[in-house]
């Protein structure tokens, strides 16, 4: 009867919801064979890395995960606190939960990164498509991840996959800002010269811009990781196993020392994929000045006596910054 | 033919650059075609001939479309009208692929922030253009060390950038530039980062490059001092128009419009201008037969104290002086050449007045400007010398 719904006072009620909801129904007759697909691939990924990294017993993940660590940082520091971490969580009883976990945050990372460096890139080269894609980016990191949880759960039904899903949209865009921002930055004169001296688009983005663009790159995947480890835990409301089914199983029965053990297990995980990966972004720079601590006195005084010129302290990164300046 | 051949080259940057050349076609200043469209007109129907060999320097302060000009040059920034011709060879309409073809066999570039890569060492970064040639790496290394020696580097091939003080990175990139043995090398304001003593030397080092390679070199620079010490010609840019294009000493000697000889005003007169700009021709000169009376009664009527004399192919035989005069026609000479004394100085056309401003003083005849074989060009009386050397406009014609 009614063509135009009116609330109380009279305004009319525009159904967004409703519309949302059918929009989801007819996504799920139309693409149900795609979403069955994503499911299924999604699955066989996920399977195989959980396997992989609950196969061998904790005491060799755990010595696996310390050598990363040294790999990352060259120091004692962090090692030792992943020997004490994982050991921790083993003791707890909470190492396979930890494991799928960390599964699970992997290949939410893995494909995040593989969409989101390219539209990144993309987004770096043409000015339109980098404002089109802006208040997407927006819509997908404020949108509360319950929302996305449930909308994973309506497409690839409760478990592993809506937990991985979910959490790839969350986390997605800090890997296309930071890709964008990293190559903008790029001193504008150093592209040149890769241009000037006959240098393809390509060879200018593979040799200058992506090399240059690294540590911001790696600090949006550092990003990726730490926002979809947030977004697995919250999928254990939607199936996913790991910590996040412990953290929510020990809510619905108010067990506070179950929810104690699970929260300290995200943490422990949380705190050594950002130390290990924030010390892989700042590897060139380790490199960089043992190269410099290996070349002969005279350089050395000489890059000290223009050390406002050749700015030794500056991240070798940000070399491009530092020529820019002097 | 000159190398590059540039005509009507115009930059407008902004939303319809098409308006802003029709408006720059109706005559409109810069700042009027900014007023009317919002358009930005960068650079304005430039023509150059630059030819090979030649250091070609394009000077302006900043916005005067110095740094745009060059990018046209070799299409960093596409050009919104106008010709570019390197070698005869238009290459506004050529394809991505001749265009970068072009870039790597005729042209290099060299940037004011040096622009080096910071990833890789310093050989790498010498080999740059190479590489993107697809030279093999084992010749490109050879060629990279080849280039680094020239500037004085061989010993830091695998030192990065950043290892390196700001003088020794430009010659980075000028190594950078030298590699690929490109015609043309494009210098946009490459010594205004460094501190003025590293300048120097860069300066020194280009000069005594240039001897050897004899490249085609467009410099660009906002310093006249630097474009004066540079030059073969410099083309003197404002507001993206050519105000004028002159050698050095051209340029102070005659600036074609108030900004121009204001430009010029600061620039150390003695140090660029050349006895070519001070001389005149001799007002009279004697061959070695004439008789000392005729010699004498000239002086006398002129108030001089000397003249040159000359034999029969102009070359300067001696000085003719009135004291030597009168007493050789109270002893019975019967010939000038038999008093002549060699009391005078000689300098070539290109003897800057600095040096010209030494010999002046010790003479009674006017400074001599020979040319290789010592014939007499012309001669500097002090008066032109002075005139010269105080900049005001038109002394030098007094």
């Amino acid at each position: 009867m009614h063509n135009v719904l009116l609330a109380q006072d009279g305004f009319p009620v525009i159904p967004i919801g409703e519309a949302a909801e059918s929009a989801v129904d007819w996504l799920t007759t139309t693409f149900g064979w795609l979403f069955r697909g994503i499911r299924d691939g999604v699955g066989v990924i996920v399977d195989v890395t959980e396997s992989a990294l609950t196969a061998p017993s904790p005491l060799i993940m755990t010595v696996l995960f310390v050598i990363l660590a040294y790999i990352a940082t060259r120091s004692w520091g962090l090692p030792l606190f992943s020997a004490l971490g994982f050991l921790l969580i083993h003791s707890m009883g909470r190492f396979p939960e930890a494991m799928e976990t960390l599964a699970l945050v992997l290949v939410a990372t893995i494909l995040a990164v593989i969409i989101g460096i390219p539209l990144g890139i993309f987004a770096s080269r043409s000015e339109r498509f980098s404002v089109a894609i802006k208040p997407i980016l927006d819509f997908m990191q404020t949108m509360p991840s319950f929302v996305y949880l449930l909308l994973a759960v309506v497409l690839f039904r409760i478990g592993r996959v809506p937990g991985v899903m979910s959490a790839l949209i969350f986390s997605m865009p800090p890997a296309v800002r930071l890709t964008e921002l990293g190559i903008r930055q790029v001193d504008s004169e150093v592209v040149e010269a890769a241009e000037a001296f006959g240098a393809r688009p390509r060879e200018v983005l593979t040799g200058v811009q992506l090399p240059l663009a690294r540590a911001s790159i790696l600090a949006g995947v550092n990003q990726v990781i730490m926002l979809s480890l947030s977004m697995v835990v919250i999928a254990g409301l939607g199936g996913a196993p790991g910590l996040g089914a412990t953290v929510v199983r020990a809510v619905t029965s108010m067990n506070i020392g179950m929810g104690i053990e699970g929260g300290l297990g995200v943490v422990l995980l949380a705190i050594y994929l950002d130390r290990v990966t924030a010390a892989f972004g700042r590897e060139g720079r380790g490199k960089r000045r043992e190269q410099a601590a290996s070349t002969d006195e005279k350089s050395l005084s000489d890059a000290g006596d223009e050390d406002d010129q050749s700015g030794e302290g500056e991240e070798a990164d940000q070399g491009s910054e530092s020529v820019k300046t002097a | 033919m000159p190398q590059l051949r540039v005509r009507g080259l115009t930059k407008v940057f902004g939303s319809h650059p098409r308006r802003g050349v029709e408006l720059m076609q109706e005559g409109y200043s810069r700042a009027e075609i900014l007023e009317r469209s919002g358009q930005l007109l960068a650079v304005a129907d430039v023509d150059l001939d630059i030819e090979q060999g030649e250091l070609f320097v394009v000077m302006g302060l900043s916005g005067s479309g110095k740094s745009t000009v060059i990018r046209m040059l070799n299409r960093l920034i596409e050009p919104t009208a106008g010709t570019v011709e390197i070698d005869g060879e238009s290459i506004e309409k050529l394809s991505h692929a001749e265009l970068r073809s072009v870039r790597q066999r005729k042209l290099s570039m060299v940037f004011q922030h040096f622009a080096l890569f910071p990833h890789r060492t310093v050989g790498e970064n010498a080999a740059y253009g190479l590489k993107v040639q697809g030279v093999p790496e084992d010749e490109r290394r050879e060629r990279a060390i080849r280039a680094l020696e020239t500037v004085g580097l061989g010993d830091r091939v695998d030192a990065y950038p950043s290892e390196m003080s700001g003088g020794m990175q430009q010659r980075v990139g000028l190594a950078r530039g030298l590699a690929t043995e490109a015609d043309i090398l494009l210098m946009d304001e490459p010594f205004s980062a460094l501190d003025p003593l590293i300048r120097r030397d860069m300066q020194d080092l280009l000069v005594e490059l240039q001897e050897d390679l004899d490249r085609t070199i467009v410099f660009i620079t906002h310093d006249l001092n630097e474009a004066m010490r540079l030059g073969d010609r410099i083309c003197v840019l404002k507001d993206g128009r050519v105000v004028q294009v002159g050698t050095g000493p051209e340029i102070i000697d005659d600036p074609a419009d108030q900004y121009v000889a204001d430009f010029v005003a600061d620039v150390d007169r003695s140090r660029v201008l050349t006895a070519e700009q001070a001389m005149r021709s001799a007002l009279r000169t004697f061959k070695p037969s004439d008789s000392p009376r005729e010699v004498l009664d000239w002086l006398d009527e002129q108030e001089f104290n000397g003249v040159y004399v000359l034999d029969d192919d102009g070359r300067i035989v001696g000085v003719a002086r009135d004291d030597r005069l009168a007493a050789g026609l109270r002893d019975g000479v019967r010939t000038v050449s038999d008093v002549l004394v060699d009391d005078y100085a000689s300098a070539q056309h290109d003897t800057f007045l600095s040096d010209l401003a030494v010999l002046a003083a010790h003479h009674t005849v006017p400074i001599a400007v020979v040319d290789d074989t010592g014939h007499l060009l012309g001669v500097v009386p002090r008066a032109h010398l002075l005139a010269a050397l105080s900049n005001e406009e038109g002394a030098v014609d007094a």
